[in-house]
C-alpha cells in the first residue's frame, strides 16, 4: 500500500498527450469504450444482414455489393458470404466488445480510482494496450477490404481449414492470417492490460484499502485479469503456430494427405484438435472473461441500489475465484463432438457440472440479497436484473450440453448458439448497459436520459428473448447451425421462426440505436449531476469530483475506513457510509 | 452528500471503535495514536509484482507450445535432429551472463547503497558487469542466429520437417524474449548513468534475466529430448 501520494506522471496538455496518446488511464478507458462500441455496432450490423438472408434467403439487400463485390452479386449474399459475415461477428462480438467494454474500458477507468490509486503503475504499458487493441481491430477490419475477403471459418477457426490456405475458399488465404495477426496482436493489448490490472489491484491500494475493503467490481476485474493472463498467453502461442501453417509451409495442423477441391496438400502430420486444445484452453476461460466483469458491474449496481450489501461479500468472491480456477478444467466440453476419448469426455464433463455450483452461488446471493430489498427501480438496476436473468436462463441450458450424450445431438445446433448467446452474449451486453448508465455521470459529469434508459431495457429485454428462446427450440428441432439457407424437408418448417427472430433481431437492434442516441445526447446536452455522488454509492469514485481530476483524487489522497458496502447500517448518520468517513460504524455486520 | 477526500480525514481517538465499539473485529479499526492500521506492512512495489506477472505469462506461452509439441508428436511420430552444438556453448554463455549479472546487480546495490567493494573502491564503474552481461546476451543472440544460419545452408528450414518447425519456433521465440531483457538491461544502464536508477528496476530485470536462462535451459533439455 502506498502510504503517500506520489505523481504517477504529469498532466497533459497538448491535445495529443490528452487526448490521443494518453497515459491517463481514465481517458484509456474511455478509449476502450469508445472502441467496443465502434465493434458493437460493426457486429450488430453484420447481424442484422445474416438474419434478414435466413429469413428471407432470396431477399437483395440494397448496397450490398458495396460490402463485396463477388460475396453479393445482385446484393444477395452467397453461402460464402454468409460464413465471413458470420465469422466476423462472432470474432468482433467476443474480443473487440465482450472482452473490450466489461473489463478493458470500464476496469481501465474505474479500477485504479475504487482501489484509491493516482494511475496504473504502468501508463505507458497502458497505452499500448488500447493502441495495440485498436490496430488489431483494424487489422480484422481490414480482411473485409483484401482480396476475397474475410476468412469464413468461424470465430473458432477450426483446423484444418483455418490452416490449408486459400484453397479451401474464399478468406481462408489472407483472410486468416489477418484474423490471426489481429488476435494475436490483441492478446498483446490484454496481456499488457491484465499486468496493470494486476500490479493496480495488488500494490498501488490507498491506505486502509485491504483485500477485503476492494469492492466486487474491483475483484471481478482482477479475477479477470488473471484469467486474461494466463488464456491470452496460450491463444498467441496458437496464432502463431497457424500464421507459420500459412505462410512458412509448416503442418502444426494440416493432416497428411489431405485433399481439398482436389488437390492434395503438401503437409504432412498435422493434427487438427491441436488446435481445439490451444483454441479452447483459451476459448473457455474467455467466456468467463466476457461475464465475470459483469458480475462485478451488477452486484455493486444491485447494492447500490438495494441500500443494502450482498448476503456475503466474501463468498461471492470465492464463487468468481472459483470459476475462474475452474474455467480451465472445462476446455475440452466444447470438443466433445470432435472425436477425443469418451473418457476424456467424462474427465470434462465432471468439472463442467461442478462448474454450475459456483455459478449458482452467485445467482443464489444476488436473488437472496434482493429478495425483500426496496430496490430503487433505475435503467442501471434493471438492466443488472436483466443481467440475472439472461444468466440464469443461458445457464440453465448449459446444464444439458455439460453432459456429452445430450451435447452430441446439441452442438451442431442452434441450441448451443442460443446457449451461449444468452449466458455470455446478452448478459454481458446487459452487464456492459448497466455499468455504462451507473458510471455515465463519473464519466462524463453529465446523467443519462432515465426514461430512454427504461425504454431500451424493455426493449433489449424483451428483444434479447425473442431471439434466443426460439433458438433452443430450433435445436431440439434439430436446425444445425451455420447452414446460410434451410432447404432440407425437416427443416423448411422452421422458416417462419427464423423470420420471426429476424425481426426480433431487427426490433432489439433498434433499442440499441436508442441507447446510442442517449449516450450521445446525454454526453453533451445530458442533466448535470446534483453532486459528487448521484446514486448515494459508497465506494471511492463517489468520493472524488465529477469527473475525476487527473490524479483522480486532487490533492490529498483518500483514506479507507469501511468495508465498501456500508449501507443502511444501524446507528450511522446516514443510509450510506463513504469507504472514506472516518465516522464509527459500532453497529456495522463484521464480515471479515 | 458524501465525504470528499480533498478534505484530511477527521480522527477522533475518543470515537475509535477500538475503544469499545463492541464488534469485536479489526474492521474499522484505528489505533489510539490516530493513525489507520497498517494493512499490510510491506508493499513490493510495481516492478517488483509485474515481472512476476510477466514471467507467468511467458510461461504460459511456452507451456503451450511445450503442450503443442507433445500433442504434435502423438499424432505422428517425428523425425529425429541433432541440435547444433553451439546450442550448448550458447548455454555456457548465458549461464554465465545470469553469473556476471548477480555480480553486478550486488554490486550496484552496494553503490547505491553508498558502501565500496571489498576492495573499498566505491568509485568503480558499476556499470562494468553490466555491460559485461549485455555483450553475453549479445552473444547468445549472435551464436543462436549462427545455428539457425547454419541449418539453413544446410537445407534444415523452418518448414524442412516438424522438429525442425518446433526446433526454430522455440528458439526464436525465446531469443525475441531474451531481446525484451536485453532492452531492459540497456535502459537499467541508462538510468544508472543518470542516477535515477530504481532498486526495484534493478532487481526486476536482473530475474526476468535468470528467468531467461532458466528457461533457456528448459527449453534445450526439452528439445534434445523430445527431437
Amino acid at each position: 500500500m502506498h502510504d503517500t501520494a506520489h505523481a504517477v506522471h504529469g498532466a497533459p496538455t497538448s491535445f495529443i498527450r490528452k487526448h490521443v496518446f494518453s497515459l491517463d488511464h481514465k481517458v484509456i478507458g474511455k478509449q476502450y469504450y469508445a472502441l467496443a462500441l465502434l465493434a458493437a455496432l460493426v457486429g450488430m450490423f453484420l447481424s442484422w444482414l445474416m438474419r434478414i438472408h435466413l429469413g428471407w434467403g432470396s431477399y437483395a439487400i440494397p448496397g450490398l455489393h458495396l460490402l463485396s463485390a463477388n460475396g453479393a452479386p445482385g446484393n444477395v449474399m452467397t453461402p460464402e458470404y454468409y460464413l465471413q459475415l458470420m465469422t466476423m461477428h462472432g470474432t468482433i462480438m467476443v474480443f473487440f466488445v465482450l472482452t473490450t467494454a466489461p473489463f478493458a474500458a470500464f476496469g481501465n477507468f474505474f479500477l485504479p480510482i475504487q482501489v484509491g490509486a493516482e494511475d496504473m503503475p504502468f501508463p505507458h504499458f497502458n497505452m499500448m494496450s488500447f493502441w495495440v487493441t485498436f490496430v488489431g481491430f483494424l487489422v480484422l477490419v481490414a480482411s473485409f477490404f483484401v482480396g476475397d475477403g474475410p476468412t469464413l471459418g468461424g470465430w473458432t477457426q477450426y483446423a484444418p481449414l483455418s490452416a490449408i490456405g486459400s484453397v479451401g475458399g474464399p478468406g481462408e488465404g489472407r483472410g486468416v492470417i489477418l484474423w490471426a495477426c489481429s488476435i494475436g496482436i490483441f492478446c498483446v493489448g490484454q496481456l499488457l492490460g491484465s499486468l496493470n490490472f494486476i500490479t493496480t489491484t495488488l500494490d498501488m491500494r490507498t491506505k486502509g484499502m485491504s483485500l477485503m475493503r476492494l469492492p466486487l467490481t474491483v475483484w471481478a476485474w482482477f479475477i479477470t485479469s488473471v484469467m486474461g493472463l494466463t488464456a491470452f498467453a496460450v491463444l498467441m502461442p496458437a496464432c502463431i503456430l497457424l500464421i507459420l501453417d500459412h505462410v512458412a509451409g509448416t503442418s502444426f495442423f494440416v493432416p497428411s494427405n489431405l485433399v481439398i477441391n482436389d488437390q492434395v496438400l503438401p503437409h504432412t502430420g498435422g493434427s487438427t484438435l491441436l488446435w481445439q486444445h490451444l483454441f479452447w484452453f483459451f476459448g473457455h476461460p474467455e467466456v468467463y472473461i466476457a461475464i465475470v466483469p459483469g458480475m462485478g458491474i451488477v452486484s455493486h449496481v444491485l447494492i447500490t441500489n438495494m441500500r443494502k450489501p450482498m448476503l456475503s461479500h466474501r463468498v461471492l468472491i470465492y464463487a468468481m475465484g472459483s470459476l475462474a480456477v475452474l474455467s480451465y478444467m472445462v476446455y475440452g466440453h466444447h470438443m466433445f463432438v470432435s472425436g477425443m476419448n469418451p473418457v476424456s469426455s467424462l474427465a470434462f464433463s465432471f468439472p463442467t457440472l461442478v462448474i454450475t455450483i459456483p455459478s449458482t452461488i452467485v445467482v443464489l446471493i444476488w436473488l437472496g440479497s434482493l429478495y425483500g430489498a426496496k430496490l430503487r427501480i433505475n435503467a442501471a438496476s434493471l438492466f443488472a436484473l436483466g443481467f440475472i436473468s439472461m444468466f440464469i436462463s443461458g445457464g440453465v441450458s448449459g446444464f444439458f450440453l455439460a453432459q456429452p450424450s445430450i451435447d452430441i445431438m446439441l452442438h451442431a445446433t442452434y441450441f448451443v448458439v442460443g446457449h451461449f448467446h444468452l449466458v455470455m452474449g446478452v448478459a454481458a451486453m446487459f452487464g456492459i448497459f448497466a455499468g455504462t448508465y451507473f458510471w455515465f455521470p463519473k464519466m462524463t459529469g453529465r446523467m443519462m436520459n432515465e426514461t430512454l434508459g427504461k425504454v431500451h431495457f424493455w426493449m433489449s429485454f424483451v428483444g434479447a428473448y425473442c431471439i434466443f428462446m426460439p433458438f433452443h427450440y430450433l435445436g431440439i428441432a434439430g436446425n444445425v447451425r451455420r447452414y446460410q439457407a434451410f432447404t432440407d424437408d425437416y427443416l423448411v418448417h422452421l422458416i417462419p421462426v427464423h423470420k420471426f427472430i429476424t425481426i426480433a433481431a431487427l426490433f432489439t437492434g433498434f433499442a440499441q440505436l436508442i441507447f446510442l442516441y442517449n449516450l450521445i445526447h446525454s454526453r453533451f446536452w445530458g442533466a448535470i449531476p446534483p453532486n459528487d455522488n448521484p446514486w448515494e454509492g459508497t465506494s471511492l469514485e463517489w468520493s472524488t469530483a465529477t469527473p475525476p481530476p487527473h490524479n483522480n483524487f486532487g490533492d490529498k489522497m483518500p483514506v479507507v475506513y469501511h468495508d465498501p458496502y456500508q449501507y443502511s447500517v444501524e446507528g450511522a448518520s446516514t443510509d450510506h457510509v463513504m469507504q472514506t468517513s472516518p465516522e464509527d460504524l459500532k453497529n456495522a455486520p463484521d464480515e471479515k | 452528500m458524501a465525504t470528499t477526500v480533498h478534505e484530511p480525514p477527521k480522527i477522533e481517538p475518543e470515537r475509535l471503535p477500538s475503544q469499545g465499539a463492541g464488534n469485536g473485529g479489526w474492521r474499522n479499526l484505528v489505533p489510539a495514536d490516530g493513525d489507520l492500521r497498517r494493512v499490510k506492512s510491506y508493499s513490493p512495489p510495481p516492478a517488483s509484482t509485474g515481472i512476476w506477472v510477466i514471467m507467468a505469462s511467458i510461461t504460459m506461452s511456452f507451456a503451450a507450445f511445450t503442450s503443442a509439441l507433445i500433442v504434435r508428436q502423438g499424432t505422428a511420430p517425428f523425425q529425429h535432429i541433432t541440435l547444433p552444438p553451439v546450442l550448448y556453448l550458447n548455454t555456457l554463455v548465458i549461464i554465465a551472463s545470469s553469473v556476471t549479472l548477480e555480480i553486478a546487480r550486488r554490486r550496484i546495490a552496494a553503490f547505491m547503497g553508498g558502501r565500496g567493494d571489498k576492495n573499498g573502491d566505491q568509485a568503480a564503474n558499476p556499470a562494468l558487469w553490466l555491460y559485461i552481461t549485455l555483450a553475453l546476451g549479445l552473444l547468445f543472440v549472435a551464436g543462436q542466429t549462427f545455428a539457425w544460419v547454419r541449418l539453413r545452408a544446410q537445407g534444415f528450414g523452418l518448414a524442412a520437417n516438424i522438429s525442425y518447425s518446433f526446433f526454430y519456433v522455440l528458439t526464436v521465440m525465446h531469443a525475441l524474449h531474451l531481446l525484451g531483457g536485453l532492452g531492459g538491461m540497456a535502459r537499467v544502464i541508462g538510468k544508472l548513468q543518470n542516477a535515477t536508477l530504481r532498486r526495484s528496476t534493478l532487481d526486476a530485470t536482473s530475474r526476468y534475466w535468470h528467468f531467461m536462462g532458466v528457461l533457456w535451459v528448459y527449453l534445450l533439455l526439452l528439445l534434445w529430448m523430445k527431437l
